[in-house]
């Protein structure tokens, strides 16, 4: 019975699927959800361009800079996170998760601060049909980064609540997975809304 | 931690970085004139990070010949529809 986390412990093997099946269907469906959603927002635009080129003028284009090297950098945390977890350098791991939970802080602080100065400048979801896509989207994808620090804190308490040798991995990489997730999403919506001229 | 550091993530975290500001100039009207063009430029560049955050990030690159040829059909499929729907736009 103590053979699965020991052999958890080797390294990554060609042919591994990284987490549990369940999160990689969860992942499937919100990949095909939000393909809709991106191919609907060119759509709309399509239609009424002026009116999608004014919204980008009102967006801030450096807070979205820094949002996305927050969100990139949060996945390098991750990812070097569950490569220490398979060491069973648990503290590291902890440590690399820690970090990636304060870019994660760090990206929904510069969106409260990007929504209140939105607001406080009148632009609302009833402004347009830009700002009603805009925050629609970069709301349902909050919602997404608020679920993923919920999930790298339960992987910290993970770790810090047993021995490294007992850690099955792949608890670990079901939720880095679902945060790479949250960082895949923003990477197209950051070109979408902010970017496309 | 040196190992965990000089380790191929990093190189890729820094591609990812590099490319960020480069769609975030092609944006502000740098290199491309044409702004269709311009736009889908950006949508490649944000693809093809997405591609490297799948295959090296999420560890794709190692999985099972399904989850690759998957995600390499949803990147290069929503470049291309979303490249060809900002052409014909």
């Amino acid at each position: 019975m103590s053979a699965l986390p020991s052999a958890r412990a080797m390294p990554r093997q060609p042919g591994h699927v990284p987490g549990e099946a369940g999160v990689w269907l969860f992942i499937a469906g919100d990949l095909v959800l939000f393909s809709l959603l991106f191919a609907t927002f060119l759509s709309y635009r399509a239609d009424a361009p002026e009116v999608f080129a004014a919204g980008r003028a009102h967006l801030d284009q450096t807070l979205g800079l820094v949002n996305t090297l927050l969100l990139l950098t949060s996945s390098w945390f991750v990812a070097t996170g569950v490569r220490a977890a398979r060491r069973r350098a648990s503290r590291t791991a902890v440590a690399c998760f820690a970090f990636a939970l304060a870019c994660g802080l760090g990206f929904g602080t510069v969106k409260v601060l990007e929504y209140g100065a939105k607001f406080e400048a009148g632009l609302t979801p009833e402004t347009s049909d830009f700002f009603m896509f805009y925050f629609a989207y970069t709301g349902f994808h909050m919602i997404h980064v608020v679920i993923g620090m919920g999930v790298l804190l339960a992987m910290i308490a993970y770790l810090r609540g047993r021995p490294p040798q007992a850690v099955n991995l792949q608890h670990i990489e079901s939720g880095a997975s679902f945060w790479h997730l949250v960082d895949v999403l923003w990477i197209v919506l950051f070109a979408l809304l902010y970017l496309l001229v | 931690m040196r190992a965990l550091l000089l380790h191929r993530l990093s190189a890729i975290w820094l591609l990812l970085v590099l490319a960020t500001v480069a769609s975030w100039e092609i944006g502000h009207g740098l290199g491309i004139s044409d702004h269709r063009l311009a736009s889908v430029a950006i949508v490649v560049v944000a693809m093809i990070k997405v591609r490297f955050v799948a295959l090296d990030f999420m560890e794709l690159r190692d999985a099972p010949l399904a989850f690759r040829v998957a995600a390499n059909l949803w990147t290069a499929g929503i470049a291309a529809g979303l490249s060809a729907m900002i052409l014909t736009a």
